[in-house]
C-alpha cells in the first residue's frame, strides 16, 4: 500500500468535467511531480488532495486513511501556494508560527519551531520583518518555512518557482530538492515547468485535458513516453517528431525520411525492427531526440545500432556547452546536438549520427507509441 | 493604479493650462467654503454686529459667548438647556449604528466573496437594490415594526420587568439605520474582498484557522481602507439624518442632534438669535468634519482600492 493514493479521482463542474479518472501512488519518502500545460488540471488535483476543492468522485488516501470528507487543516498536509500567501498584517515569525498557534501549540514550542525552522532555511535575521518588506525570493523561503514548521505528513507546492526569476528559480529548485533529501518527506509539486519536473521528482505524472498521460520515473518518461504528447512535452529542446514511412528493404524493415532534392534518408530502426513489422508499408511518426543525433565523435560508443548519414546543414546554433545543428528532414526542421567544437557550417554537408536505440515510433493518427 | 506619482511637467509644455486648472479649482472651493465661512464669522459675531454689520465681514470683537449658548442655554421647543443633551443622544446612536452596520457589513463581504454558496449573486443583488430604496419608502412600514417592537417591549416589562431595549427611540434609531445601511456596507467589503486574495484564505483553512478566525486575524487586519471609507460614509449619513430621526424620535428628550437643531432655529422668542443658530449648527456639523479631517486621506486610497478592480 501507497503511502498518498489518489484513487479514480473525478472533478466535474456542473456537465465539464476537469479530471477525468486519476490514478496514481506515491510512496513514502516520494517527490510525486504533476506536470502539464496550463487547464490540465493539475492544481485542480493539488486543491482536491489539500481539500480546498471538493471531490466529485473517488478517494484520496493518505497513509491508508480516506480524507476525503476531512477539512484541510486535519488531512495533516502543509501548503506552499504560487502567490506565496503570506499574512500580509503578520511577521515572518507570527506567519510562520500562525499554523501552530491555531493547533494551540503552547508560545514557547512555537518559538522553539520558529527558531529551528529559522535556522534551517538561513533565515533568522528575518523573523521580525513584514512580508513586504522582503524580496520575492526571500517571501518563497518563509512560505516554505510556514509549510515546514508544520511537520506534516505532505507537503503540497503549488508552482512555488513560478513568480521567481530565472537565476533564483534554480537556486530553489536545489534547494527544494536538499530539503526533500534532509526530511524525506512525502511531496507533491505543481509545475508547468517539465525541467522542474524532471529534476525534482521521483515519480511525474503527465496531465493533459483532465486526463492522466503517463506516469512514471522521470527517465521512464523521458526515454520511453507513451504518447507524442509526452514526447513532445517532456525535454528541451523537444523531442524531434518526423515524418517517416517503413518499408522493408533487402528483407530488412526501414525507416525512410524523405529529403528536399535528395533521395530519401534510410535507417535502420535496431532494437524496433520487430514492432516495426506491424506497420510495415504505413506511415509513422520517428521521434528522436536531439541528443540522439550527433557528431561522429560525440556519439554514444555503447549504443547497439549508430547509423553515419550526411545531411545538409541549414542553421548552426552555438550554446556554449553545445552546439545545435539544424537540418531538414520529412519537411521538417530537425535538430542536433553535436559538442561544441564539432567542425559544422550552415549551408553545407556535415556526417550526422544517428543513435536509433534511443528512437520511438509514434501513430500520427493516434499519437500512440507504435514502437 | 499604477504609480503614477505626481507627473511633473513635460519639458516644452505650456504652463497656461495648469493656472487655468489651478484657478478654477481654488474658484469652485471658494464658492463652496463661503456658506461655512459666513456660518463661523456670525457664530462669533455678537447680535448687534450681525444686525447692523456685514454678512461677510470678520467679527469686530470675536465671543464664544453663542457657542456656549449654544451648548447650554439655547432653547430647544419649551426647555431651554441648550443642545448638548441632544448632541449626546446622537453620539449614543450614531456609534452603535456605524459599529454594527460596518461589522456586519465586513461579514457579508467576507461571506460573499470567499465562501460562496448557491445563489451569493442573487443574495448580493438584493443588497445592492436596498441601496436604491428611497427613505420615504420605508417609513411606514418600519413604523410599523418599531410599533411591534414596541409592543414587544411592553410584553417583555410585564414578564420580566425589562423591555431589554425594545420601544426605545434611541435603539429603534440604531436598528433602522443599521438595516437601511447594511445595503451599502455590504457593497463596499464585498467589493474590496472581491480583489483580496484567495489564496490567503487558503492558507488560513490549511493553517487550521476557523471561519471566525481567518475573518478576525486575516481579513479584518487588512480591511483597514475600505473600514475607514465604510465608517466615514455611514457616520456622515447617520449623523446627518433627519427623517428617520424625525419620525422615530421626533420629540422630547429622545431627539438626536438635526431634529434638535431645527427647533433651535424654529424656536422664535423674539429675537432671532442667529449667532447662537450658527453656532448650534456648527456644532452639530463638527463630529463629520473631524471624521473626515482624521480619516480623509484613507477615504481617498479605500475608494481607489475598491476602483481598481471592481
Amino acid at each position: 500500500m501507497a503511502f498518498l493514493e489518489i484513487d479514480r479521482l473525478f472533478k466535474r463542474f456542473g456537465a465539464t468535467e476537469v479530471l477525468k479518472g486519476i490514478t496514481l501512488e506515491v510512496e513514502e519518502g516520494g517527490f510525486l511531480v504533476l506536470v502539464g500545460p496550463s487547464g490540465c488540471g493539475k492544481s485542480t488535483l493539488l486543491s482536491m488532495i489539500a481539500g480546498l476543492d471538493t471531490i466529485s468522485d473517488g478517494e484520496v488516501r493518505i497513509n491508508g486513511r480516506r480524507v476525503n470528507e476531512l477539512h484541510p487543516s486535519q488531512r495533516d498536509i502543509a501548503m506552499v501556494f504560487q502567490s506565496y500567501a503570506l499574512y500580509p498584517n503578520m511577521t515572518v515569525a507570527e506567519n510562520i508560527a500562525f499554523g501552530l498557534e491555531m493547533r494551540g501549540v503552547p508560545k514557547a514550542d512555537r518559538e522553539a519551531a520558529v527558531a529551528k525552522v529559522a535556522e534551517m532555511l538561513q533565515m533568522g535575521h528575518l523573523l521580525k520583518r513584514k512580508p513586504s518588506q522582503l524580496s520575492g525570493g526571500q517571501r518563497q523561503r518563509v512560505a516554505m518555512g510556514r509549510a515546514l514548521v508544520r511537520d506534516p505528513q505532505v507537503f503540497l507546492f503549488d508552482e512555488p518557482l513560478s513568480n521567481l526569476d530565472a537565476k533564483l528559480r534554480v537556486d530553489m529548485r536545489t534547494e527544494i530538492k536538499r530539503l526533500h533529501q534532509r526530511m524525506g518527506t512525502t511531496i507533491v509539486y505543481v509545475t508547468h515547468d517539465q525541467i522542474e519536473a524532471m529534476t525534482l521528482a521521483t515519480q511525474i505524472a503527465v496531465l493533459k485535458d483532465g486526463v492522466l498521460q503517463q506516469f512514471g520515473t522521470p527517465a521512464e518518461l523521458y526515454n520511453n513516453p507513451v504518447n507524442m504528447f509526452v514526447a513532445d512535452f517532456m525535454g528541451s529542446p523537444s523531442m524531434n517528431l518526423v515524418p517517416a514511412h517503413i518499408r522493408a528493404e533487402n528483407g530488412k524493415t526501414v525507416v525512410a525520411l524523405s529529403r528536399a532534392n535528395e533521395a530519401d534518408l534510410i535507417l535502420d530502426p535496431g532494437v524496433a525492427s520487430a514492432k516495426l513489422g506491424a506497420v510495415l508499408g504505413q506511415n509513422v511518426l520517428l521521434g528522436i531526440r536531439p541528443e540522439a543525433i550527433t557528431d561522429h565523435d560525440g556519439a554514444d560508443r555503447n549504443a547497439r545500432t549508430l547509423v553515419d548519414v550526411d545531411c545538409h546543414v541549414e542553421v548552426v546554433e552555438p550554446a556554449g556547452s553545445d552546439t545545435f545543428v539544424v537540418t531538414h528532414l520529412g519537411g521538417k526542421h530537425v535538430i542536433a546536438r553535436m559538442r561544441s567544437d564539432a567542425s559544422v557550417r550552415g549551408g553545407q554537408r556535415a556526417p550526422f549520427t544517428f543513435n536509433m536505440d534511443k528512437a520511438v515510433f509514434f501513430d500520427p493518427k493516434t499519437e500512440l507509441r507504435v514502437a | 493604479m499604477s504609480a503614477a506619482a505626481a507627473p511633473g511637467r513635460t519639458p516644452g509644455s505650456s504652463i497656461v493650462p495648469r493656472i487655468v486648472i489651478y484657478g478654477l479649482l481654488i474658484f469652485f472651493a471658494l464658492i463652496y467654503l463661503i456658506p461655512f465661512f459666513v456660518m463661523l464669522v456670525t457664530s462669533l459675531k455678537t447680535m448687534p454686529e450681525i444686525q447692523h454689520g456685514n454678512m461677510l465681514a470678520l467679527p469686530k470683537a470675536p465671543t464664544i459667548d453663542p457657542w456656549i449658548r449654544a451648548w447650554g442655554e439655547a432653547c430647544v421647543g419649551l426647555t431651554c438647556e441648550g443642545i448638548h443633551g441632544y448632541f449626546w443622544n446622537s453620539i449614543k446612536m450614531v456609534v452603535p449604528a456605524v459599529a454594527i452596520s460596518t461589522f456586519l457589513g465586513a461579514l457579508n463581504g467576507y461571506v460573499l466573496t470567499k465562501w460562496r454558496f448557491k445563489g451569493h449573486k442573487l443574495v448580493f443583488g438584493l443588497m445592492l437594490f436596498a441601496c436604491f430604496i428611497p427613505f420615504q419608502a420605508v417609513l411606514l412600514p418600519m413604523a410599523t415594526v418599531l410599533g411591534e417592537f414596541g409592543q414587544f417591549g411592553k410584553f417583555l416589562t410585564n414578564t420580566t420587568g425589562f423591555t431589554f431595549g425594545f420601544g426605545n427611540p434611541t435603539v429603534n434609531l440604531v436598528f433602522v439605520h443599521v438595516v437601511y445601511g447594511l445595503g451599502f456596507t455590504t457593497l463596499f467589503f464585498r467589493n474590496y474582498y472581491e480583489a483580496f486574495p484567495t489564496e490567503l484564505v487558503k492558507a488560513a483553512m490549511v493553517d487550521g484557522a476557523s471561519f471566525f478566525q481567518i475573518f478576525r486575524r486575516v481579513l479584518l487586519p487588512n480591511s483597514l481602507p475600505i473600514i475607514v471609507v465604510t465608517v466615514i460614509y455611514q457616520f456622515t449619513n447617520i449623523w446627518n439624518d433627519f427623517l428617520f430621526a424625525s419620525a422615530y424620535a421626533g420629540s422630547g428628550d429622545v431627539m438626536p442632534m438635526t431634529v434638535a437643531l431645527n427647533n433651535v432655529v424654529n424656536t422664535s422668542t423674539g429675537v432671532v438669535e442667529y449667532n447662537v443658530n450658527m453656532a448650534a449648527a456648527m456644532i452639530a456639523a463638527m463630529p463629520t468634519l473631524l471624521v473626515y479631517i482624521l480619516a480623509g486621506r484613507y477615504f481617498v486610497r479605500g475608494l481607489m482600492a475598491g476602483a481598481v478592480k471592481g
